[in-house]
């Protein structure tokens, strides 16, 4: 695999800082000066200790968390986006077509089958339902989640299985950035195989990925680098008071209904 | 509508019951309602000595256009000589001393309740019209106010909204009285609760048509050769009711006709609605 | 690859919109484009004039200061051909204003018997905007009328029955028929998930999440449940004593609040 040499995403002296106004307006600095570069086709794995903060990093280039200071850059061909200060109404149509992000957990939205889970990142940007369709059951199938499954809701799934969900959905629309939160962290051999193929895959299409894989195996099949984060993480956990705020607690949201991530 | 003013020979009453002010303002009113065919017009109702629901709209009005030499005929769901009719006959061959008819094409002032003669019309006639209910958005919009802009802005899709349920209930539009219909193409009217039969005589009439609520105190006016539209669905579109049997006094096959219950075993007959009319065919027959 | 064209053409915009009952009593300063395609949502907690903005945006109630301007494209006049047309909504005059709300505007009220006319069957209620606009076809209308219950997950055998034999959620699924029957470009909800069963919430809030994008509709959204938000809304205004404190990216304003109130707001959510 050669990877393109101009980087697709760069970060430049990234700077996070949450200002807890609960607590008298204290200022927790979470990272200071990380500096990454990524070209298409190349899998950038983060690298360091468990509670270190990896997941602030994935979630500023997606647009959950504000950048507090530094750059953080996408390079097309016809030119760059700067991502720190970009509108909020330009992530909806980044997210569809350009970002794309595999978090830890799913967040389910009630009702709503897991093939029209899959299916919606697609559906989202007007493809045709039954090509969608197809495409969803494809890689259901791959992620060897069972057929009868797929016309279920995923609220009441195992973790595992709403990880292949999660993956799916994650996966269909080959977004030319990708961004995975521990992919698989509650796989089993078998299915971990299945996302380290999508992974080369994706790789070989061109697409640029920014990654946290706790598994020490899958990391050295998928990295072509390791950024390390030593040194720029400063010892906060990835989000301040995280039990104060259990809108954005992922883990708190898996299985209730009342956490739904943004789906477009 | 020339009125001989004083001269009424009953002491204490003016010409036909009104004070020459009202009438004035009626008249008023009813020159703004020609002007504007189907524009339901305010105007200072007055008490009458009757009560509201026995036609002290129409009363009014005719009140307000008599003259000396005008003939009246007055009708009651196409009879002559019902109570009402005869009441309201009489009153004005009392306050008014005009001569009376009961012959359609005799009458220069028709005052009517819920009908419209089946002989047609003629140029010069007027046909006043008694109305409980003038306003056609009130079932589905209790606001005055409201319905005042929905008129002033055309916004009559709640009509068709009524026409809608009537098919979806009973398979084709059921309302058979008070049939919406919409003048000259823009104020949608209702033309009291006469049988749909007789809207098709609401259009190109070569007659003068006022109508008048007295308890709501509204009047409004079709002017002679004015196009009115019942409303309907390109579907279904608008129909008059059809009877199997023709009238079974003077056979006629083209008026509306009552069911008039003849005993307590049942029996029952067909009959012209309109007395004058079935009575001129029976003449003309004998 | 090419830049994505991320921006939208402005669909409506508040210009300092201010229309206060007394002092903090209704919003003040309200100022912010909503492009094409975006479900803006408007969260805070009652009383902080959420609803009194949406009165105001959706033509219902004149501000005292500011302007809603909104970009038509339809009925642009002949000579103008298919130019945006912006139109100040209170300058319009009300003939233009009502018109307005009826064919490219909709509004879903919280309560459905607010925007249902019980007495009329469902089929009628589903028609109306149709026939106000002219359609005047039987035949046309009850098969728009079976096609958006279907659409909306009511029983199309169910089209003659009158809303009031239906259920809370049933009735809020016809309201919504009703409204989006003639297409809008733009639909303000007021919580139009409020007064319903969690589960009858969910199920009303994934079709709200379809239609939104099949439709391609703008929508303003105004809400106090932020889990509602967060799956509705692609970007948040969070008001309190009538102004806007914070707005963004829903994500960030509920993961990554920067204003002490929306702090305190997004970690004063109870979760099951």
């Amino acid at each position: 695999m050669t990877a393109n040499s101009s980087p697709f995403l760069s970060a430049s002296s990234l700077d996070k800082t949450f200002v807890l106004h609960a607590q008298g307006g204290q200022q927790l600095a979470v990272m200071r000066g990380l500096s990454l570069s990524l070209a298409p086709g190349e899998c950038l794995v983060l690298a360091g200790r468990s509670g270190i903060g990896k997941s602030t990093l994935l979630k500023m280039v997606n647009g959950n968390y504000r950048v507090s200071g530094g750059r953080l850059t996408l390079h097309f061909d016809d030119g760059a986006l700067e991502l720190s200060d970009l509108p909020a109404q330009a992530w909806h149509r980044l997210r569809r077509d350009v970002i794309g992000y595999v978090s830890q957990f799913l967040r389910v939205v009630p009702r709503v089958s897991a093939r029209e889970v899959v299916m919606e990142p697609l559906l989202a940007r007007g493809c045709d339902t039954h090509d969608a369709h197809q495409r969803a059951e494809t890689l259901l199938a791959r992620l060897n989640l069972p057929e009868r499954l797929w016309a279920l809701a995923p609220g009441t799934f195992s973790g595992g299985e709403q990880q292949r969900v999660n993956i799916a959905r994650g996966f269909i629309a080959e977004h030319p950035l990708l961004l995975l939160d521990e992919p698989t962290a509650s796989l089993d051999s078998a299915n971990r195989d299945v996302v380290v193929e999508l992974i080369q895959e994706a790789k070989a299409r061109g697409t640029a990925m920014l990654g946290i894989f706790h598994d020490e195996e899958v990391r050295t099949r998928v990295a072509d680098r390791l950024l390390p984060l030593e040194g720029h993480m400063l010892g906060g956990t990835e989000m301040p008071a995280s039990s104060a705020m259990p809108v954005s607690s992922e883990s708190s949201s898996a299985t209730t209904p009342s956490h739904k991530e943004s789906l477009q | 509508m020339n009125t001989s003013g004083q001269d009424s020979q009953y002491s204490g009453y003016n010409f036909a019951y009104l004070d020459e002010q009202t009438k004035r303002m009626i008249r008023r009113a009813l020159l703004k309602a020609v002007a504007i065919p189907g524009y339901q017009v305010p105007f200072g109702g007055r008490e009458m000595p009757m009560p509201y629901g026995w036609g002290t709209g129409g009363m009014q009005l005719t009140a307000s256009i008599l003259g000396a030499n005008d003939v009246l005929k007055v009708i009651d769901q196409g009879a002559d000589d019902t109570t009402n009719a005869v009441s309201i006959r009489t009153f004005f061959e009392r306050v008014a001393h005009v001569e009376t008819t009961t012959r359609t094409e005799a009458a220069s002032v028709i005052q009517t309740r819920h009908r419209i003669p089946e002989k047609a019309l003629s140029k010069g006639q007027i046909l006043v019209y008694q109305v409980p209910i003038p306003e056609p958005l009130r079932f589905i919009e209790p606001s005055e106010e409201e319905t005042r802009v929905m008129h002033a802005l055309e916004e009559y899709g709640v009509m068709h909204v009524k026409l809608y349920e009537d098919i979806a209930r009973h398979g084709h539009i059921a309302t058979t009285y008070a049939y919406p219909v919409k003048v000259d193409e823009r104020y949608v009217m209702d033309p009291s609760p006469i049988p749909k039969f007789d809207n098709p005589k609401l259009n190109m009439s070569d007659a003068l048509m006022l109508f008048g609520a007295g308890r709501e105190k509204r009047l409004y006016a079709i002017p002679p050769y004015t196009r009115v539209k019942s409303l309907d669905f390109e579907d279904h579109p608008f129909e008059i009711q059809a009877w199997d049997t023709p009238c079974e006094l003077c056979g006629a096959t083209d008026s509306f006709l009552d069911e008039v219950i003849t005993d307590d075993q049942g029996g029952r007959m067909f009959v012209c609605s309109d007395t004058d009319y079935c009575q001129n065919r029976r003449e003309e027959v004998a | 690859m090419k830049r994505p064209q991320l921006k939208r053409p402005a669909l409506l915009d508040a210009r300092n919109i201010t229309r206060l009952y007394g002092p903090n009593q209704g919003c003040q300063d309200i100022d912010f484009t909503l492009h094409q395609g975006e479900v803006l949502g408007i969260v805070g907690e009652s009383g902080s004039g959420k609803s009194t903005l949406l009165r105001v945006l959706s033509g219902l109630e004149a501000p005292d200061e500011g302007q809603v301007i909104y970009h038509s494209t339809q009925q642009a006049s002949a000579a103008a051909g298919s130019a945006t047309e912006n139109l100040d909504l209170y300058a319009i005059g009300e003939a233009r204003r009502r018109a307005l709300l009826r064919m490219e505007w909709g509004l879903v009220h919280q309560n459905p018997r607010d925007g249902l006319r019980l007495g009329v069957s469902a089929g009628a209620n589903v028609g109306e905007r149709l026939m106000a606009l002219g359609q005047r076809h039987y035949g046309d209308l009850r098969a728009a009328g079976q096609d958006w219950m279907e659409r909306v997950e009511l029983d199309p055998r169910r089209i003659d029955d009158a809303p009031r034999t239906f259920s809370g959620g049933m009735q809020q699924r016809l309201q919504i028929a009703r409204t989006l029957v003639t297409q809008p470009r733009l639909v303000f909800m007021d919580e139009p998930t409020g007064g319903l069963d969690v589960s009858v919430q969910a199920r009303l809030l994934d079709m709200l999440r379809t239609l939104t994008r099949e439709l391609g509709l703008s929508v303003i959204l105004v809400t106090h449940d932020l889990a509602v938000a967060r799956l509705l809304a692609h970007r948040l205004m969070v008001m309190r004593q009538g102004r806007v404190v914070e707005a963004g990216l829903t994500d960030q304003i509920l993961d990554d609040p920067q204003h002490p109130y929306t702090q305190l707001l997004v970690s004063s959510v109870l979760t099951p």
